[in-house]
């Protein structure tokens, strides 16, 4: 009896070194422009070449413009960090999907939209959130730049075998509520912390109900509680989106595939070093009022008061109060806001736009607010237009930017200004993360186009 | 095991690690994430040079550029000190390396907290900048002692695996796997040890 983690596991133990880590096959390595220069380099100065050039696929996204992305990128830092991913790219052999390629966007969202994504698989990028492709029932996790160039030159990583984590999500979600609260308050009670040195599988009813794009939200964020990644045994859902997409297996291939596919998953009465428990119903909308993602609550409750803190940890806790200019015991529905960010690997996806939309349809934007709608991709660009979904958001006083990770980590120009409160449908809500001195305020995609709205955070259930 | 490739080693230049004595700088602050460490607007460089200076840059620095007097890397007591203490779950978030290149390049070879975040613990260990994993109660007493004088000294012995509070005379016992281990001590790379199993990757692959 063994867990979805193990199987996939096992399946690619290359060897295990004694009183060390295992040498662990991976089948699919993703690449942008911030994390890999340095694993170029290194390469050449050691003389080798990519030991698996078809397994690794590059797209820049994080430096990129969201405006005029067919004009040269004006900060030249920017422009030479894309450019050298590039020249790494046709030197090494690597497929890359430069700006102004239909395939170009933010990382998690091209992977699983072109069918490289898929179960079963291995896969690893320079970057945390690549827990996200766990959606699809793989083994999918953030390294660095050192293990960037191990994976170029072997197609392989040294991991330790991480513990394993089942939590579970019965009954259903209350409506209103996104596969982005659901994380938001499983963050909340585990901590930042909460799962360090563990791989979660996600599993309940809760979880078999959410789309291929709710589960991605959901995987994605397992970082944010320390999580090494976090995975969902493939279903139909998972065998629907999958199929028909470029790079997914076909005819023959295909049967083999799902075959394959269909047997993973936890066996009855397997065990795991730790189980949780969290009841879907009982989950709100919810925010962010702190400086960590597991500073988080639902929308119309209250800041918890300096007697509710652990004594070690008062200190961080007023400092992050302080940062983002409230008080312990504070309310935060109704607060006025500045900025609104729909986007990210987090929520960048058709289905964000869709009920981001469809919240406005026929509402106005409100006057005090800017607000940023950064899809994640070029092929959700088009998806977007192809529904007419553009035409809603421009009706309401809305405007598409180009995608790629823009305010998430403001590495291009769309930085909130120092001291300005954003409703960010992004994944971190640390101090200076979108701007120095910019103050996030973490939420799912309604809860921002409510925002959006009213100028206020409020209840997207209250319009 | 004959995953010791010395005679390819030889051709790199490799750090390495064994003891160290230093005085420590303390940053008592809980869930210290790596854009504290090194914010993402410096992340735009594409060699792993010159993160140092830029090294808890928001807290370390004006809108100007200048120094800020209440932070403690700013502060003279602390200068030299090749240690940084800090409070728990110490670089959470973003698997940036370049979190462990400005720990390294400022000149920090260890760090000691009681809980470190996954990634960040790699990527330091991949630079030769020791993770030393220590309990609450130690680590409380650091901060303590350092807070009373700021030139208390901690000793680290990676072959012994010991931490010692070189002020309260108190020691600890700490993890590391022993091929890590080994790796720093010796000054050894993971790449040349994965392509010393290129036989057994190639088999792997042609039995899917």
């Amino acid at each position: 009896m063994t867990t979805l983690f193990d199987k996939i596991w096992d399946a690619h133990v290359i060897t295990k070194v004694e009183d060390g880590p295992t040498q662990l096959y991976i089948d699919r390595h993703f690449c942008h422009e911030v994390t890999s220069p340095q694993a170029f380099d290194g390469l050449r100065k050691k003389g080798l070449k990519v030991f698996r050039p078809d397994k690794t696929t590059a797209t820049p996204d994080h430096n990129i413009p969201t405006e005029n992305q067919d004009k040269p990128i004006q900060d030249p830092v920017s422009k030479f960090q894309v450019d050298t991913l590039t020249r790494n790219c046709e030197e090494f052999g690597i497929t890359l999907y430069g700006l102004g390629h239909k395939k170009n966007g933010v990382v998690h969202v091209v992977g699983p939209e072109n069918g490289l994504t898929q179960p079963g698989m291995t896969i690893v990028c320079g970057d945390s959130h690549t827990s996200t492709h766990g959606a699809f029932g793989s083994i999918a996790f953030g390294i660095g730049t050192s293990e960037v160039e191990m994976v170029l030159a072997s197609q392989c990583i040294l991991q330790s075998r991480p513990k394993t984590m089942r939590i579970n999500f019965t009954g259903e979600l209350k409506p209103g509520v996104t596969s982005k609260d659901m994380a938001l308050y499983m963050i909340s009670k585990l901590t930042t912390g909460g799962a360090t040195g563990y791989f979660v599988e996600y599993a309940g009813e809760a979880i078999r109900n959410l789309s291929m794009e709710g589960r991605m939200t959901l995987c994605n964020l397992s970082i944010e509680m320390g999580a090494r990644g976090g995975l969902i045994a493939p279903d139909e859902v998972t065998f629907e989106y999958v199929k028909g997409r470029e790079f997914a297996p076909k005819g023959e291939e295909w049967d083999k595939a799902l075959a394959y596919w269909k047997t993973l998953k936890t066996d009855e009465g397997a065990k795991f070093d730790r189980e949780i428990t969290f009841n879907a119903s009982e989950i709100e909308p919810m925010i962010t009022y702190g400086t960590n993602p597991g500073m988080g609550m639902a929308i119309n409750d209250s800041i918890p008061t300096l007697d509710q803190i652990d004594e070690a940890g008062r200190i961080s806790f007023e400092k992050s109060l302080e940062y983002m200019g409230f008080k312990p015991g504070e309310k935060l529905i109704g607060k006025s806001i500045d900025y609104v960010f729909l986007g990210s690997c987090t929520n960048g996806r058709i289905e964000d736009f869709r009920l981001f939309a469809d919240f406005v349809k026929g509402k106005k934007k409100a006057d005090n607010v800017i607000v940023w709608l950064v899809p994640g991709s070029w092929q959700v660009e088009e998806q977007i237009r192809k529904e007419g979904l553009d035409k809603i958001l421009n009706e309401a006083g809305f405007v598409l930017r180009q995608p790629g990770c823009s305010a998430c980590l403001a590495m291009n120009e769309d930085k909130v200004p120092a001291g300005k409160y954003a409703v960010s449908t992004s994944n971190r809500n640390f101090e200076g993360r979108q701007g120095p001195g910019a103050r996030t305020l973490l939420a799912s995609p309604l809860v921002a186009a409510a925002a959006a709205i009213t100028g206020k955070i409020t209840d997207p259930r209250s319009l | 095991m004959a995953y010791w490739h010395i005679d390819l080693l030889a051709y790199f230049i490799v750090m390495k690690f064994d003891k160290l004595t230093s005085t420590c700088v303390p940053l008592p602050i809980e869930n210290v994430d790596t854009d504290q460490i090194i914010p993402a607007r410096f992340l735009k460089a594409t060699t792993r040079e010159g993160f140092g200076d830029n090294l808890f840059a928001d807290w370390r620095y004006d809108k100007e550029g200048k120094p800020l007097a209440n932070f403690v890397l700013n502060n003279p007591l602390y200068k030299n000190a090749e240690i940084l203490v800090a409070g728990k779950n110490f670089g959470s978030g973003s698997s940036r390396e370049h979190a462990a290149w400005a720990i390294a390049g400022y000149g920090f070879r260890v760090v000691i907290s009681s809980f470190f975040a996954d990634i960040f613990r790699n990527n330091a260990l991949n630079n030769f900048v020791l993770p030393v994993i220590v309990s609450e109660g130690f680590l409380a007493e650091l901060f303590a002692d350092i807070e009373k004088d700021p030139q208390t000294t901690v000793s680290i012995d990676l072959e012994k695996q010991t931490i010692t509070n070189n002020s309260s005379g108190k020691s600890e016992s700490f993890e590391i796997n022993g091929y890590k281990k080994n790796c720093l001590l010796n000054g050894y790379d993971d790449i040349d040890f994965l392509l010393s199993n290129k036989s057994l990757i190639e088999t792997w692959e042609s039995s899917k």
